[in-house]
Protein backbone atom coordinates (compact mmCIF):
# COMPACT_ATOMS: atom_id res chain seq x y z
CA UNK A 1 0.00 0.00 0.00
CA UNK A 2 1.65 3.27 -0.95
CA UNK A 3 1.20 6.85 1.18
CA UNK A 4 2.45 9.69 0.41
CA UNK A 5 4.91 11.21 2.70
CA UNK A 6 3.78 15.17 2.47
CA UNK A 7 7.29 16.85 3.81
CA UNK A 8 9.68 14.06 2.20
CA UNK A 9 7.60 14.78 -1.26
CA UNK A 10 7.73 11.07 -2.16
CA UNK A 11 5.36 7.93 -2.27
CA UNK A 12 6.63 5.25 -0.53
CA UNK A 13 5.10 1.57 0.77
CA UNK A 14 3.34 2.12 4.22
CA UNK A 15 4.22 -1.57 5.67
CA UNK A 16 8.29 -0.94 4.39
CA UNK A 17 8.43 2.06 6.27
CA UNK A 18 6.69 0.14 9.27
CA UNK A 19 9.01 -2.69 8.68
CA UNK A 20 11.69 -0.83 9.07
CA UNK A 21 10.17 0.79 12.39
CA UNK A 22 9.77 -2.59 13.67
CA UNK A 23 13.27 -3.69 12.84
CA UNK A 24 14.85 -0.89 14.09
CA UNK A 25 12.85 -1.10 17.33
CA UNK A 26 13.63 -4.40 17.74
CA UNK A 27 17.79 -4.25 17.57
CA UNK A 28 17.24 -1.16 19.81
CA UNK A 29 15.38 -2.93 22.46
CA UNK A 30 17.91 -5.51 22.20
CA UNK A 31 21.07 -3.69 23.18
CA UNK A 32 18.96 -1.04 25.03
CA UNK A 33 19.94 1.91 22.21
CA UNK A 34 17.66 4.55 20.52
CA UNK A 35 18.30 3.28 17.44
CA UNK A 36 18.75 6.92 15.08
CA UNK A 37 22.34 5.71 14.12
CA UNK A 38 20.65 2.85 11.78
CA UNK A 39 16.89 4.53 11.42
CA UNK A 40 18.21 7.88 9.66
CA UNK A 41 20.98 5.39 7.12
CA UNK A 42 18.25 3.46 6.47
CA UNK A 43 15.98 6.04 5.60
CA UNK A 44 18.97 7.88 3.33
CA UNK A 45 18.62 4.48 0.96
CA UNK A 46 15.72 3.93 0.51
CA UNK A 47 15.53 7.77 -1.55
CA UNK A 48 14.83 9.87 1.05
CA UNK A 49 16.72 13.10 1.44
CA UNK A 50 19.24 13.08 4.30
CA UNK A 51 18.14 16.05 5.53
CA UNK A 52 14.15 14.85 5.74
CA UNK A 53 15.68 11.54 7.45
CA UNK A 54 17.96 13.31 10.17
CA UNK A 55 15.14 15.98 11.32
CA UNK A 56 11.95 13.41 11.26
CA UNK A 57 13.95 10.60 12.96
CA UNK A 58 14.85 13.16 16.11
CA UNK A 59 11.07 12.49 17.17
CA UNK A 60 11.15 8.70 16.56
CA UNK A 61 13.79 8.89 19.37
CA UNK A 62 12.10 11.17 21.46
CA UNK A 63 9.42 8.07 21.59
CA UNK A 64 11.70 6.00 21.97
CA UNK A 65 13.78 7.41 24.70
CA UNK A 66 10.36 8.33 25.82
CA UNK A 67 9.09 4.87 26.81
CA UNK A 68 12.86 3.65 28.07
CA UNK A 69 12.96 6.57 30.29
CA UNK A 70 9.54 5.67 32.22
CA UNK A 71 10.52 2.43 32.94
CA UNK A 72 14.39 3.32 33.90
CA UNK A 73 12.00 5.91 36.18
CA UNK A 74 9.75 3.14 37.96
CA UNK A 75 12.88 1.55 38.30
CA UNK A 76 14.31 4.55 40.09
CA UNK A 77 17.23 4.14 37.91
CA UNK A 78 17.94 7.95 36.68
CA UNK A 79 19.93 10.38 38.28
CA UNK A 80 17.81 13.58 38.02
CA UNK A 81 20.21 16.03 39.25
CA UNK A 82 22.64 14.48 36.80
CA UNK A 83 20.40 14.62 34.00
CA UNK A 84 19.02 18.19 34.78
CA UNK A 85 22.83 19.41 34.38
CA UNK A 86 23.22 17.02 31.17
CA UNK A 87 20.30 18.67 29.39
CA UNK A 88 20.97 22.48 30.39
CA UNK A 89 23.77 22.19 28.09
CA UNK A 90 22.31 19.69 25.73
CA UNK A 91 19.42 21.88 24.20
CA UNK A 92 22.02 25.02 23.53
CA UNK A 93 24.29 22.06 21.84
CA UNK A 94 20.96 21.12 20.18
CA UNK A 95 19.97 24.75 19.07
CA UNK A 96 23.82 24.83 17.18
CA UNK A 97 23.20 21.24 16.07
CA UNK A 98 19.84 22.75 13.89
CA UNK A 99 21.91 26.34 13.35
CA UNK A 100 24.44 24.83 11.82
CA UNK A 101 22.34 21.99 9.60
CA UNK A 102 20.54 25.14 8.42
CA UNK A 103 23.74 26.66 7.56
CA UNK A 104 25.28 23.90 5.63
CA UNK A 105 22.07 23.20 3.90
CA UNK A 106 22.23 26.48 3.02
CA UNK A 107 25.83 26.34 1.36
CA UNK A 108 24.74 22.94 -0.15
CA UNK A 109 27.09 20.50 2.08
CA UNK A 110 24.73 19.03 4.35
CA UNK A 111 24.66 15.62 2.60
CA UNK A 112 27.93 15.55 2.27
CA UNK A 113 28.37 16.21 5.86
CA UNK A 114 26.53 14.09 6.97
CA UNK A 115 27.50 10.79 5.07
CA UNK A 116 31.29 12.15 5.94
CA UNK A 117 29.75 11.77 9.87
CA UNK A 118 28.21 8.56 9.20
CA UNK A 119 30.69 7.61 8.17
CA UNK A 120 34.02 8.13 10.64
CA UNK A 121 31.68 7.49 13.34
CA UNK A 122 29.78 4.59 12.44
CA UNK A 123 33.02 2.66 11.53
CA UNK A 124 35.14 3.50 14.47
CA UNK A 125 32.65 3.11 16.97
CA UNK A 126 31.65 -0.40 14.97
CA UNK A 127 35.29 -1.53 14.95
CA UNK A 128 35.85 -0.86 18.65
CA UNK A 129 32.85 -3.07 19.28
CA UNK A 130 34.12 -5.61 17.16
CA UNK A 131 37.27 -5.69 19.04
CA UNK A 132 36.23 -5.35 22.14
CA UNK A 133 34.00 -8.37 21.74
CA UNK A 134 36.51 -10.40 19.92
CA UNK A 135 39.00 -9.70 22.48
CA UNK A 136 36.41 -11.32 25.23
CA UNK A 137 35.44 -14.52 23.36
CA UNK A 138 39.43 -15.16 22.94
CA UNK A 139 39.81 -14.74 26.60
CA UNK A 140 36.81 -16.75 27.18
CA UNK A 141 37.82 -19.37 24.92
CA UNK A 142 40.85 -19.62 27.07
CA UNK A 143 39.24 -19.88 30.13
CA UNK A 144 40.53 -16.73 31.45
CA UNK A 145 37.63 -14.98 33.54
CA UNK A 146 35.90 -11.78 31.52
CA UNK A 147 37.03 -9.03 33.46
CA UNK A 148 35.83 -6.03 32.37
CA UNK A 149 38.59 -3.26 31.82
CA UNK A 150 38.42 -1.08 35.08
CA UNK A 151 39.01 2.41 34.26
CA UNK A 152 42.10 4.17 36.38
CA UNK A 153 40.93 5.42 39.60
CA UNK A 154 41.65 8.89 38.58
CA UNK A 155 42.22 11.04 35.79
CA UNK A 156 42.54 14.76 34.67
CA UNK A 157 38.80 15.29 34.14
CA UNK A 158 38.40 14.76 38.44
CA UNK A 159 40.99 17.73 38.72
CA UNK A 160 38.75 19.91 37.07
CA UNK A 161 37.12 23.17 39.04
CA UNK A 162 33.37 23.68 39.69
CA UNK A 163 32.59 20.00 41.44
CA UNK A 164 29.44 18.85 42.47
CA UNK A 165 27.96 15.87 43.97
CA UNK A 166 25.49 13.81 42.49
CA UNK A 167 23.57 11.41 45.35
CA UNK A 168 22.34 8.99 43.23
CA UNK A 169 24.29 7.98 41.12
CA UNK A 170 27.05 8.72 44.08
CA UNK A 171 30.18 10.66 42.15
CA UNK A 172 31.19 13.96 42.74
CA UNK A 173 32.63 15.18 39.51
CA UNK A 174 33.43 18.72 37.91
CA UNK A 175 30.67 20.50 36.10
CA UNK A 176 32.72 21.18 32.88
CA UNK A 177 32.86 17.59 31.25
CA UNK A 178 28.99 16.88 32.29
CA UNK A 179 28.43 20.07 30.20
CA UNK A 180 30.66 19.42 27.05
CA UNK A 181 29.19 15.92 27.10
CA UNK A 182 25.42 17.40 27.02
CA UNK A 183 26.45 20.16 24.64
CA UNK A 184 28.48 17.30 22.42
CA UNK A 185 25.05 15.00 22.32
CA UNK A 186 22.82 17.68 21.53
CA UNK A 187 24.96 19.48 18.70
CA UNK A 188 26.12 15.83 17.24
CA UNK A 189 22.13 14.61 17.77
CA UNK A 190 20.47 17.13 15.74
CA UNK A 191 22.91 17.30 12.75
CA UNK A 192 23.14 13.52 12.29
CA UNK A 193 19.73 12.22 13.85
CA UNK A 194 20.89 9.92 16.56
CA UNK A 195 19.69 10.03 20.12
CA UNK A 196 23.99 9.14 20.54
CA UNK A 197 23.29 7.36 23.74
CA UNK A 198 25.65 4.51 22.21
CA UNK A 199 28.32 7.24 22.44
CA UNK A 200 26.73 8.74 25.37
CA UNK A 201 26.56 5.65 27.61
CA UNK A 202 30.32 5.22 27.24
CA UNK A 203 30.92 8.72 28.03
CA UNK A 204 29.17 8.64 31.25
CA UNK A 205 31.06 5.57 31.97
CA UNK A 206 34.74 6.66 31.43
CA UNK A 207 34.97 10.16 32.41
CA UNK A 208 32.39 10.69 35.11
CA UNK A 209 32.34 7.09 36.55
CA UNK A 210 28.70 7.07 36.66
CA UNK A 211 27.47 3.43 37.94
CA UNK A 212 25.87 1.51 35.53
CA UNK A 213 22.86 1.32 37.68
CA UNK A 214 21.96 4.75 36.72
CA UNK A 215 24.07 5.53 33.73
CA UNK A 216 20.86 4.03 30.87
CA UNK A 217 18.81 5.97 32.44
CA UNK A 218 19.82 8.89 32.87
CA UNK A 219 21.41 9.07 29.71
CA UNK A 220 17.86 8.29 28.13
CA UNK A 221 16.43 11.64 29.72
CA UNK A 222 18.87 13.26 28.17
CA UNK A 223 17.93 11.92 24.69
CA UNK A 224 14.48 12.39 24.93
CA UNK A 225 14.99 16.12 25.62
CA UNK A 226 17.33 16.64 23.38
CA UNK A 227 15.44 14.99 20.50
CA UNK A 228 12.34 16.26 21.11
CA UNK A 229 13.75 19.71 21.12
CA UNK A 230 15.73 19.14 18.26
CA UNK A 231 11.92 18.14 16.12
CA UNK A 232 10.38 21.50 17.78
CA UNK A 233 13.64 23.64 16.58
CA UNK A 234 13.52 21.81 12.78
CA UNK A 235 10.44 22.31 12.30
CA UNK A 236 10.81 25.45 13.01
CA UNK A 237 13.26 26.73 10.93
CA UNK A 238 13.64 24.17 8.51
CA UNK A 239 10.48 22.86 8.21
CA UNK A 240 11.55 19.18 7.38
CA UNK A 241 9.73 17.02 10.08
CA UNK A 242 7.69 14.92 8.05
CA UNK A 243 5.25 13.71 10.38
CA UNK A 244 3.81 10.66 9.03
CA UNK A 245 6.90 9.72 8.42
CA UNK A 246 7.55 9.87 11.85
CA UNK A 247 4.12 8.31 13.00
CA UNK A 248 4.46 5.10 11.03
CA UNK A 249 8.22 4.48 12.28
CA UNK A 250 7.22 5.41 16.16
CA UNK A 251 4.41 2.60 16.06
CA UNK A 252 6.81 0.59 14.61
CA UNK A 253 9.68 1.06 16.71
CA UNK A 254 7.89 1.23 19.40
CA UNK A 255 6.69 -1.90 19.34
CA UNK A 256 9.66 -3.74 17.61
CA UNK A 257 11.13 -2.51 20.86
CA UNK A 258 9.33 -4.98 22.99
CA UNK A 259 10.11 -7.84 21.22
CA UNK A 260 13.94 -6.79 21.18
CA UNK A 261 14.00 -6.41 24.54
CA UNK A 262 12.71 -9.72 25.29
CA UNK A 263 15.41 -11.43 23.02
CA UNK A 264 18.15 -9.30 24.25
CA UNK A 265 18.01 -10.86 27.33
CA UNK A 266 17.93 -14.64 26.53
CA UNK A 267 21.64 -13.62 24.27
CA UNK A 268 24.84 -13.34 26.11
CA UNK A 269 26.24 -10.00 25.76
CA UNK A 270 29.87 -10.50 24.48
CA UNK A 271 27.43 -11.88 21.36
CA UNK A 272 25.52 -9.23 21.56
CA UNK A 273 28.00 -7.14 21.12
CA UNK A 274 30.01 -8.21 18.50
CA UNK A 275 26.47 -8.17 16.06
CA UNK A 276 25.85 -4.14 17.48
CA UNK A 277 29.82 -3.57 16.05
CA UNK A 278 29.51 -5.76 12.74
CA UNK A 279 25.92 -3.99 12.31
CA UNK A 280 27.43 -0.57 12.85
CA UNK A 281 30.38 -1.10 11.06
CA UNK A 282 28.45 -2.11 8.13
CA UNK A 283 26.32 0.87 8.00
CA UNK A 284 29.54 3.32 8.04
CA UNK A 285 30.84 1.21 4.90
CA UNK A 286 27.65 1.51 2.88
CA UNK A 287 28.07 5.49 3.69
CA UNK A 288 31.83 5.65 2.52
CA UNK A 289 30.63 3.77 -0.71
CA UNK A 290 27.63 6.51 -1.35
CA UNK A 291 30.42 8.89 -1.15
CA UNK A 292 33.32 7.25 -3.19
CA UNK A 293 31.04 5.36 -5.82
CA UNK A 294 30.46 8.27 -9.04
CA UNK A 295 26.69 8.85 -8.74
CA UNK A 296 24.42 8.37 -11.63
CA UNK A 297 23.23 12.23 -11.57
CA UNK A 298 25.85 14.58 -10.86
CA UNK A 299 23.48 17.30 -10.71
CA UNK A 300 20.79 17.78 -8.38
CA UNK A 301 18.28 20.81 -7.65
CA UNK A 302 17.04 22.41 -4.24
CA UNK A 303 14.09 24.19 -3.66
CA UNK A 304 14.85 27.29 -2.68
CA UNK A 305 11.79 29.47 -2.34
CA UNK A 306 8.36 29.58 -4.30
CA UNK A 307 7.76 33.21 -5.33
CA UNK B 1 -7.11 71.01 -41.96
CA UNK B 2 -3.92 69.79 -43.76
CA UNK B 3 -2.70 67.58 -40.50
CA UNK B 4 -6.43 66.12 -40.36
CA UNK B 5 -6.47 65.05 -43.92
CA UNK B 6 -2.92 63.55 -43.44
CA UNK B 7 -3.83 61.21 -40.38
CA UNK B 8 -6.99 60.43 -42.45
CA UNK B 9 -4.24 59.34 -45.43
CA UNK B 10 -2.06 57.28 -42.67
CA UNK B 11 -5.41 55.86 -42.10
CA UNK B 12 -6.31 54.42 -45.24
CA UNK B 13 -2.62 53.63 -45.85
CA UNK B 14 -2.58 51.20 -42.57
CA UNK B 15 -5.97 49.88 -42.95
CA UNK B 16 -4.93 49.18 -46.85
CA UNK B 17 -1.64 47.38 -45.76
CA UNK B 18 -3.23 45.38 -43.47
CA UNK B 19 -3.44 41.80 -44.53
CA UNK B 20 -6.56 40.45 -46.22
CA UNK B 21 -7.50 37.99 -43.49
CA UNK B 22 -7.16 38.35 -40.30
CA UNK B 23 -8.06 35.67 -37.37
CA UNK B 24 -9.50 35.40 -33.52
CA UNK B 25 -8.72 32.34 -31.28
CA UNK B 26 -11.92 30.89 -29.18
CA UNK B 27 -10.42 29.07 -26.73
CA UNK B 28 -12.21 26.74 -23.68
CA UNK B 29 -10.88 24.35 -21.76
CA UNK B 30 -12.70 21.71 -20.35
CA UNK B 31 -11.72 21.83 -16.04
CA UNK B 32 -10.42 25.50 -15.07
CA UNK B 33 -9.60 23.95 -11.54
CA UNK B 34 -7.70 20.46 -10.59
CA UNK B 35 -7.66 18.89 -7.44
CA UNK B 36 -4.45 16.82 -6.27
CA UNK B 37 -5.12 14.23 -4.08
CA UNK B 38 -3.05 12.07 -2.62
CA UNK B 39 -4.85 9.30 -5.25
CA UNK B 40 -4.05 11.75 -7.79
CA UNK B 41 -1.86 10.46 -10.28
CA UNK B 42 -1.95 13.07 -13.07
CA UNK B 43 -4.45 14.42 -15.09
CA UNK B 44 -4.70 15.84 -18.45
CA UNK B 45 -7.24 18.82 -19.21
CA UNK B 46 -8.74 19.29 -23.06
CA UNK B 47 -8.18 22.70 -24.07
CA UNK B 48 -10.46 23.53 -27.48
CA UNK B 49 -10.79 26.36 -29.81
CA UNK B 50 -11.32 27.41 -32.89
CA UNK B 51 -9.91 30.00 -35.79
CA UNK B 52 -12.63 32.81 -36.19
CA UNK B 53 -12.00 35.55 -39.08
CA UNK B 54 -11.80 38.54 -37.23
CA UNK B 55 -14.37 40.46 -39.47
CA UNK B 56 -17.46 38.43 -41.53
CA UNK B 57 -16.15 38.42 -44.63
CA UNK B 58 -12.45 38.05 -44.05
CA UNK B 59 -11.10 34.83 -45.25
CA UNK B 60 -9.09 31.95 -43.52
CA UNK B 61 -6.59 30.71 -44.82
CA UNK B 62 -5.54 26.91 -45.45
CA UNK B 63 -3.39 25.69 -43.10
CA UNK B 64 -2.60 26.80 -39.01
CA UNK B 65 -0.02 25.77 -36.80
CA UNK B 66 -0.46 26.53 -33.29
CA UNK B 67 1.69 26.59 -29.95
CA UNK B 68 0.69 26.50 -26.64
CA UNK B 69 2.88 27.75 -23.66
CA UNK B 70 1.86 26.42 -20.51
CA UNK B 71 3.94 28.03 -17.52
CA UNK B 72 3.10 26.98 -13.10
CA UNK B 73 3.45 29.28 -10.47
CA UNK B 74 7.54 30.94 -10.79
CA UNK B 75 9.90 29.30 -7.82
CA UNK B 76 13.14 29.88 -7.50
CA UNK B 77 15.50 26.87 -7.82
CA UNK B 78 19.11 25.80 -7.19
CA UNK B 79 20.96 23.11 -9.32
CA UNK B 80 24.00 21.56 -7.98
CA UNK B 81 26.78 20.03 -9.86
CA UNK B 82 29.03 17.09 -8.22
CA UNK B 83 32.81 16.57 -8.65
CA UNK B 84 35.39 14.34 -7.36
CA UNK B 85 37.34 15.61 -4.74
CA UNK B 86 39.96 14.09 -2.66
CA UNK B 87 38.32 10.73 -3.65
CA UNK B 88 34.85 11.85 -2.66
CA UNK B 89 31.59 13.18 -4.77
CA UNK B 90 31.15 16.56 -3.49
CA UNK B 91 28.70 19.83 -4.49
CA UNK B 92 31.53 21.55 -6.19
CA UNK B 93 29.17 24.30 -7.93
CA UNK B 94 25.61 25.67 -8.07
CA UNK B 95 23.62 27.86 -10.01
CA UNK B 96 20.26 29.61 -8.64
CA UNK B 97 17.51 29.86 -11.68
CA UNK B 98 15.11 32.49 -10.51
CA UNK B 99 12.06 32.92 -10.87
CA UNK B 100 11.68 29.73 -13.45
CA UNK B 101 8.11 28.21 -13.95
CA UNK B 102 7.56 24.96 -11.69
CA UNK B 103 5.45 23.67 -14.42
CA UNK B 104 6.29 24.42 -18.42
CA UNK B 105 4.86 22.70 -21.14
CA UNK B 106 5.28 23.46 -24.83
CA UNK B 107 2.61 21.78 -26.66
CA UNK B 108 2.53 22.07 -30.29
CA UNK B 109 1.00 20.33 -33.74
CA UNK B 110 4.62 19.71 -34.87
CA UNK B 111 7.73 20.48 -33.53
CA UNK B 112 8.28 24.42 -33.35
CA UNK B 113 11.40 24.75 -35.70
CA UNK B 114 9.41 23.51 -38.29
CA UNK B 115 6.38 25.88 -37.44
CA UNK B 116 8.61 28.91 -37.46
CA UNK B 117 11.99 30.09 -38.02
CA UNK B 118 14.77 29.86 -35.34
CA UNK B 119 14.55 34.06 -34.82
CA UNK B 120 10.81 33.90 -34.37
CA UNK B 121 10.66 30.94 -31.96
CA UNK B 122 13.66 32.80 -29.85
CA UNK B 123 11.64 36.26 -29.74
CA UNK B 124 8.38 34.39 -28.89
CA UNK B 125 10.30 32.30 -26.68
CA UNK B 126 9.06 28.98 -28.40
CA UNK B 127 10.40 25.64 -27.06
CA UNK B 128 12.24 24.91 -23.78
CA UNK B 129 15.15 25.43 -25.79
CA UNK B 130 14.18 29.05 -25.87
CA UNK B 131 11.70 29.81 -22.68
CA UNK B 132 13.94 32.45 -21.00
CA UNK B 133 15.44 30.41 -17.95
CA UNK B 134 17.27 33.32 -16.05
CA UNK B 135 19.99 32.60 -13.99
CA UNK B 136 21.45 34.74 -11.26
CA UNK B 137 25.51 35.50 -12.10
CA UNK B 138 26.59 37.90 -10.22
CA UNK B 139 24.02 40.66 -8.62
CA UNK B 140 22.55 40.36 -11.53
CA UNK B 141 20.02 37.66 -13.73
CA UNK B 142 20.59 36.42 -17.49
CA UNK B 143 20.18 33.17 -19.36
CA UNK B 144 22.74 32.07 -21.06
CA UNK B 145 23.75 29.96 -23.83
CA UNK B 146 21.19 27.23 -24.62
CA UNK B 147 23.77 24.45 -24.19
CA UNK B 148 25.05 25.55 -20.90
CA UNK B 149 25.34 22.56 -18.80
CA UNK B 150 23.54 23.85 -15.76
CA UNK B 151 20.52 24.85 -18.00
CA UNK B 152 20.75 21.57 -19.79
CA UNK B 153 20.98 19.30 -16.20
CA UNK B 154 18.23 22.24 -15.20
CA UNK B 155 15.70 21.13 -17.96
CA UNK B 156 16.67 17.64 -18.03
CA UNK B 157 16.13 17.13 -14.04
CA UNK B 158 12.52 18.98 -14.33
CA UNK B 159 12.02 17.18 -17.64
CA UNK B 160 12.56 13.50 -15.39
CA UNK B 161 10.21 14.60 -12.77
CA UNK B 162 7.60 15.44 -15.34
CA UNK B 163 7.57 19.21 -15.09
CA UNK B 164 8.85 20.42 -17.85
CA UNK B 165 8.18 18.89 -21.16
CA UNK B 166 7.56 19.80 -24.83
CA UNK B 167 5.38 17.80 -26.94
CA UNK B 168 4.92 18.24 -30.79
CA UNK B 169 1.92 15.71 -30.67
CA UNK B 170 -0.36 17.48 -27.70
CA UNK B 171 -2.37 19.72 -30.25
CA UNK B 172 -4.67 17.92 -32.55
CA UNK B 173 -6.47 20.01 -35.31
CA UNK B 174 -10.27 17.93 -35.63
CA UNK B 175 -11.03 20.29 -38.73
CA UNK B 176 -8.19 22.75 -40.36
CA UNK B 177 -10.35 25.48 -37.74
CA UNK B 178 -10.91 23.41 -35.12
CA UNK B 179 -8.31 22.62 -32.75
CA UNK B 180 -7.70 20.51 -29.22
CA UNK B 181 -5.00 20.53 -26.74
CA UNK B 182 -4.03 17.81 -23.90
CA UNK B 183 -2.26 19.93 -21.26
CA UNK B 184 -0.59 17.08 -18.62
CA UNK B 185 -0.61 17.45 -15.27
CA UNK B 186 1.35 15.00 -13.72
CA UNK B 187 0.80 14.51 -9.61
CA UNK B 188 3.34 16.29 -8.24
CA UNK B 189 2.21 19.56 -10.38
CA UNK B 190 3.16 22.21 -7.69
CA UNK B 191 -0.20 24.61 -6.24
CA UNK B 192 -1.10 27.90 -7.62
CA UNK B 193 -2.21 29.55 -10.72
CA UNK B 194 -1.16 28.35 -14.37
CA UNK B 195 -1.43 30.66 -17.35
CA UNK B 196 -1.99 29.25 -20.71
CA UNK B 197 -0.47 31.01 -23.59
CA UNK B 198 -1.95 29.93 -26.74
CA UNK B 199 -0.70 31.50 -30.27
CA UNK B 200 -1.39 30.65 -33.98
CA UNK B 201 0.88 30.91 -36.76
CA UNK B 202 0.15 30.33 -40.61
CA UNK B 203 2.97 30.31 -42.92
CA UNK B 204 5.70 30.80 -40.19
CA UNK B 205 4.21 33.89 -39.37
CA UNK B 206 1.99 34.53 -35.93
CA UNK B 207 -0.91 35.73 -36.99
CA UNK B 208 -3.26 35.41 -33.43
CA UNK B 209 -2.68 35.27 -29.99
CA UNK B 210 -4.71 34.13 -26.49
CA UNK B 211 -4.47 33.17 -23.39
CA UNK B 212 -6.30 31.28 -20.24
CA UNK B 213 -5.52 30.26 -17.06
CA UNK B 214 -6.15 26.95 -15.18
CA UNK B 215 -5.28 26.40 -11.25
CA UNK B 216 -3.88 23.33 -9.58
CA UNK B 217 -5.15 23.01 -5.81
CA UNK B 218 -4.33 20.01 -3.36
CA UNK B 219 -6.16 18.33 -1.34
CA UNK B 220 -6.26 15.57 1.26
CA UNK B 221 -4.54 15.13 4.47
CA UNK B 222 -1.15 15.11 2.87
CA UNK B 223 -1.52 18.67 2.15
CA UNK B 224 -3.24 20.00 5.15
CA UNK B 225 0.30 18.05 7.05
CA UNK B 226 2.64 20.18 3.83
CA UNK B 227 0.46 23.11 4.62
CA UNK B 228 0.93 22.98 8.69
CA UNK B 229 4.51 22.36 8.36
CA UNK B 230 5.35 25.27 6.05
CA UNK B 231 3.32 28.19 7.83
CA UNK B 232 3.28 26.85 11.20
CA UNK B 233 6.58 25.50 12.03
CA UNK B 234 6.62 25.80 15.62
CA UNK B 235 3.28 24.60 16.27
CA UNK B 236 3.60 21.85 14.06
CA UNK B 237 6.91 20.86 15.87
CA UNK B 238 5.60 20.92 18.63
CA UNK B 239 2.71 18.68 17.81
CA UNK B 240 5.14 16.03 16.27
CA UNK B 241 6.97 16.01 19.48
CA UNK B 242 4.02 15.33 21.70
CA UNK B 243 3.01 13.16 19.35
CA UNK B 244 6.30 11.00 19.76
CA UNK B 245 6.27 11.38 23.39
CA UNK B 246 2.03 10.38 23.43
CA UNK B 247 3.13 7.11 21.30
CA UNK B 248 6.35 6.65 23.78
CA UNK B 249 3.66 6.91 26.40
CA UNK B 250 1.05 4.54 25.45
CA UNK B 251 4.53 2.23 24.37
CA UNK B 252 5.46 1.86 28.03
CA UNK B 253 1.83 1.84 29.43
CA UNK B 254 0.59 -1.35 27.22
CA UNK B 255 3.82 -3.43 27.18
CA UNK B 256 4.07 -2.74 31.05
CA UNK B 257 5.60 -5.78 32.23
CA UNK B 258 5.76 -5.48 36.26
Amino acid sequence: MQIYLPIADLPVNIFLVLGMGLAVGFISGMFGIGGGFLMTPLLIFIGISPAVAVASVTSHIAASSFTGAITYWRKRAIDVALAMMLLSSGILGTATGVWLFTLLRELDQLDLVIGLSYVTLLTAVGALMINESVQAELRARKGQPATLRRPGSHNWIHGLPFKLRFKRSKIYVSAIPVWAIGFTIGFIGAILGIGGGFLLVPMLIYFLRVPTATVIGTSMVLTLVTMASATVMHAATNHLVDAVLALILIVGGVIGAQFGARTGQKMRGERLRLLLGLLVFAVGLRFAYELVVRPDELFSLRFVRSE
Amino acid sequence: MARRALIAAMLLMALGAAPASAERLVVSLSNHRVAVTSSFVGENLVLFGTIEPDRPQAALRSAYDLVVTVTGPRQTLRTRRKDRMLGIWVNVDSREFVRVPSYLGILSNRAVGEITNAETARRLQLGLNNFLLPQRIGPDTADTVRDDPFRVAFVDLQTQDNLYRESPTAVTFLTPTVFRVAIPIPSNAPTGSYSIDVQLFAGGVPVARTNSALEVIKAGFEQFVADAARDHGLLYGLFASLMALAIGWFGSVVFRRD
